[in-house]
Formats: C-alpha cells, structure tokens, sequence
C-alpha cells in the first residue's frame, strides 16, 4: 500500500496532480452520466472541439496562460452551447444536428487560429494537456469548477430529470425546460474546459464519458449511477497516474486508458448486462 | 380527489394553428363549456392533436386566439416520453406535483398522495419499478396517475386508450367520467367512434376545418363522417394566403356551444377556388 501511494507522498508534482484529477472525477462523471442518458454522448466530444478555437485565442493574447486559455474556452464553449441549445429549442433541427454544425465551425476557427501562431509542441499542449504541471492557479479552478458543478446540479437536478425524462411535460407545466437545458450545457462546457487544462481537449471526455458508461453496468439506478461513475473516474485518475510515473508514460492518455480499462471490465462482469452475464443465461422465475 | 371549484370555459375564437403556415386546425370557434366531457373526432390529419397541443400552448397560435381558464393537464401521445430513463414509477407519477413542489420542496410529505394515485390506476406495488420494464397499458396508468397529481381542472387526453387493452381502457374510462363527475373539463382526442358514442356525451368532429360540434349523436353522422374524410385529405402546397372572411363559426349543431359571440365574417363555401370544393 506505500508503495502504491510512493510517488504520491515524495513528490508534490503527483500530489498536485492526484488533486486536480480527484476534483475533476468527482464533477465531470455526474455530467457525463445525464450525457449517456440523454443519448448526447458525443456531444461532450464535439463540446471539447468547440473550446478550442477560445483557447486558441487566448494563446494567441497571452500565450501559454492559465486564465487567459481557460477564458478563451468557457467563451467558445458556452456560445457554441448556447447557440446550439438555441437553434435546437427553436427550429425543428435535433440537438445532434445542431451541434454538429457549430462545433465544426468552432474547430475549423480553432486549427486557424493555432496553425496562425502555435508550434507542434503547443499543439501537442493542446491535445494531451498538462496534469503534471498543475499549479496553484490550475488547482483553483478544478476545485472551483467542482464546487460549481455539484452545487448547480444539486440545483437543477429534479428539473433535469425531467427535463431528460419528457421534455414536453416540463414544458406544459412550466418554464422551466430552457433555463434547466441551457445550465446544464454550461456545466459540460466548464467541466471540459477543466478537464482540458489537466487532460487536453481530446481526453477531457474521456474522464467524463468513460465512468459514465461503464457505471451503467453496476447499477440501474440514476443517483447510484452517478456514484459508481464518480469512484471509477477516481480509480482511473490513480491508477493511471500511477501508470504513468512508474512506466514514464504520458499522464493524460495513461488516466483515459485506465478509466477504457475499467469500463472494459464493467461491460465484461458488471451485474447489469455484462457481457459474461449474459453468456450464462440464469433460471428464468415465476412471475 | 375532493370535489373542485367549477372551471371556466375553453373560448376558441378564429383559432388556426398550423405548421409552415399550413393550417391544420383552421378558423375553429366555439366554447368548452366548464365541466365538459368532449370528445375529439375526425380522420388521421384531421388536425386532433394539433388542436390539444394549441390548448396547452405547446405550438403557437398562427391566428385567432384562445381564452384558457387556467391550468390545464396534458397527456401527449406516447412517444415524446425517454422509457429507457432510468427513473421509477413512483418518479413518474410525482412529476405531476412540479407546480406545487417545484424544484426544491420534500416529496416525503407527499408520498401519500402519490401512493393513493398509483392505488386509483390499480399500480399499488409498482412504486419502485423503472418505467423501462412497464408494459404499455401499465406505463399509460402511470401517466393517468401523473395526471391525478397534476389536479387540474381542465385535462386534455390525446388518444389516451390507443395500443391498450379492454380491462386498461375500461379502467381509464371510469377515471375520466370520475374527472367529469368532480366538473373537471376532460377533452379527448379519439379514434373509437363507439367509445365515444356510449362515453363522451359532446363531440366535435375536425377535419382541419370543424365539420360539426355538438351532442355526440347528432355530430357522428354518416353524412358528417363522409365529409370530414373529404375534408381532410387536401393540403395543398399552392393553398392561397388565408383572408379569413369565409370562414364562419362551425354550423348550427354549435350554436348551444357558441352564445353570445357574434362573429361577421360570412359564410360563403360557394366562391370559386375554394380549397375544399377542389379537394
């Protein structure tokens, strides 16, 4: 068990890192599982896309800055949602569609806007981020993006469900559908937007979708599912942070592996249509 | 449920909703009186659902406008609802409390209540069930729970008894003649012409346009059947723009529906390039 923990007690890099992966754990997979539910799954993929182009720009201002690229990425990331959720509530176009067509736009401005300046290395920033190199800023902000996102989904939650469960009932009985819809797409946007300073943008959702999925095979229930997702993402931060120091692998593919290898698992044994449940079919009952 | 205050009338006047300009439900005038039990009749298109959904404010209107008494209960037709959710019976039929609970106050002292409305809809023991696993009469008495719950005194159905069976339909059916019984305006969009006759005392029969409004059997006639199937099958892409004057209040049998508004616009089906008389 010391051993486990080694690198973690002799050096504050790891530690810093631990934290802000911890954070991000307890915050991103609650989001990710109404993400599944909703069947939006890869929208949190296209959301990450679409912060790119702010962070980009705020490279661009400041260069490698903390807040300048986080700014730029919460600014994209909540017009793209926004505008999205708007064109989605008010044409007959679906919330995939509409999506797709802003986050495009979004990443084609982006790659411009990094190409115009960035050299490999930023882009290689960009992409895979920089868990090691947490600093106290960098810290702050997990710990406020997860601060934010529980206290707002504890907020919105029964809406939300039933907002998720049949939009039009929400609506025929009060106004609230909009204003749940569009804070939630706010809370995907800031919990990648966190994830993308410790995991980079292609692997924020990965800490955010992977637990997600893979509770979904521990439990059937929606708060509970929020839970198992929540210790998996926990899991898999350690683990592949563990991963990473001992076999000097990058940190933030080495968390997203961890967290692929526990949903592998899951959908092989977990209780709720895992694979190797299914193969041994069980006595069927009375009634 | 205790007996109710009786709620005001429905007032329908002009009223044409439609999408992309088309009208599916055009120039209806009338009234729902308070504590009506009225059936919605007509083919598929006839403009039915589009109707219920005008009622409940969920389209907007394209023209006229309506009077609502207040709040109104609305079952849509199934399929707008996420089954795979994983929310339980007892959720589903608690969400009929969001205008007195809203987001924050305890479902605990509720819990009675929502356990006496599973009882009416003979779902005693379901509570904990994900609606997933609910066959489709069960998941339709769960809605009519929600419905209980939502304790409005104007309840619009649309097609509520389609896909279930006998016993489940039976079972709906004393519901909503209970609803009635309390004066609660029930409006329901149905298919079966003799469900209707034999429950629904007043009907109004649409094909887009109304074609009758009225006491049940005076409205369900062969003649009025006939012309609504006609009715309803023409939309045309080239439709001229609408300039409304040719459109009066539905015909005689909706006069006891229709006191007091004194509407000017002619009756005139004779012009020529009258879209029905094309269709």
């Amino acid at each position: 068990m010391i051993d486990l923990l080694a690198p973690f007690v002799e050096f504050g890099f790891m530690r810093r890192a631990l934290a802000g992966c911890l954070a991000l754990s307890v915050s991103a997979p609650p989001v990710g599982v109404f993400l599944m539910l909703r069947r939006m799954s890869l929208m949190s993929d296209a959301m990450s896309h679409a912060i790119l182009p702010g962070a980009a720009a705020g490279f661009l201002v400041a260069g490698l800055s903390l807040p300048a690229m986080t700014l730029g990425g919460l600014v994209a990331g909540l017009a793209v949602a926004l505008l999205a959720g708007a064109v989605t509530r008010t044409t007959m176009l679906r919330e995939d569609a509409s999506l797709a067509a802003f986050y495009l736009i979004s990443l084609a401005a982006g790659v411009l806007l990094v190409s115009l300046r960035g050299s490999q290395v930023d882009l290689m920033h960009f992409l895979f981020g920089s868990v090691l190199a947490l600093d106290d800023p960098a810290l702050i902000l997990l710990g406020g993006i997860c601060t934010t996102t529980l206290v707002v989904l504890a907020l919105i939650y029964r809406p939300l469900v039933i907002e998720c469960v049949d939009p039009l009932f929400l609506r025929s009985v009060g106004r609230a559908g909009g204003p749940v819809h569009f804070a939630f797409l706010g809370l995907v946007v800031v919990n990648l937007v966190g994830g993308f300073q410790a995991l980079g943008t292609l692997l924020a959702v990965g800490l955010m979708l992977l637990p997600a999925v893979a509770a979904r095979f521990w439990t059937r229930e929606l708060g509970s599912t929020m839970a198992v997702a929540v210790v998996i993402a926990a899991l898999a931060s350690f683990a592949g942070l563990s991963l990473s120091y001992r076999l000097d692998l990058p940190s933030g593919p080495a968390i997203v592996l961890a967290a692929g290898a526990l949903y592998i698992v899951s959908m092989l044994v977990g209780p709720q249509g895992g694979l190797l449940r299914r193969l041994r079919r069980p006595r069927h009952l009375e009634a | 449920m205790s007996a109710i205050a009786a709620p005001g009338p429905i007032r329908l006047h002009g009223l044409t909703l439609g999408y992309d300009r088309h009208p599916a439900v055009h120039h209806l005038n009338g009234t729902i009186p308070a504590g009506e039990l009225l059936a919605l009749a007509g083919p598929n298109g006839a403009g039915k659902s589009t109707l219920l959904k005008g009622l409940t404010g969920e389209i907007p209107v394209l023209d006229g406008r309506i009077e609502r008494p207040g709040e109104i209960a609305y079952l849509p037709q199934i399929d707008a609802i996420d089954r795979s959710f994983p929310v339980s019976v007892m959720d589903l039929a608690s969400m009929g409390l969001w205008r007195r609970l809203g987001p924050f106050r305890a479902l605990r002292r509720t819990r009675s209540a929502v356990l006496d409305a599973l009882a009416v809809v003979g779902l005693s023991g379901f509570e904990a069930r994900p609606i997933g696993t609910l066959s489709g009469g069960q998941f339709r008495r769960a809605l009519f729970a929600r419905l209980i719950l939502q304790d409005c005194r104007t309840i619009l159905l649309d097609e509520p008894f389609t896909g279930i069976d006998a016993r489940t339909t039976e079972d709906l059916l004393a519901l909503v003649h209970a609803w009635h019984g309390e004066g609660r305006t029930v409006v329901a969009a149905l298919h079966d012409f003799g469900q209707i006759r034999s429950h629904f005392p007043a009907t109004l029969l649409l094909a887009r346009e109304p074609v009758a409004w009225g006491p049940t059997l005076r409205v369900l006639t062969a003649e009025n059947l006939a012309r609504a199937r006609r009715l309803s099958e023409a939309w045309d892409e080239e439709a001229p723009v609408c300039d409304g004057a040719r459109h009066a209040p539905p015909r005689a049998d909706a006069a006891a529906h229709d006191h007091a508004r004194d509407h000017s616009h002619d009756h005139d089906h004779s012009r020529p390039g009258d879209r029905e008389d094309a269709a």
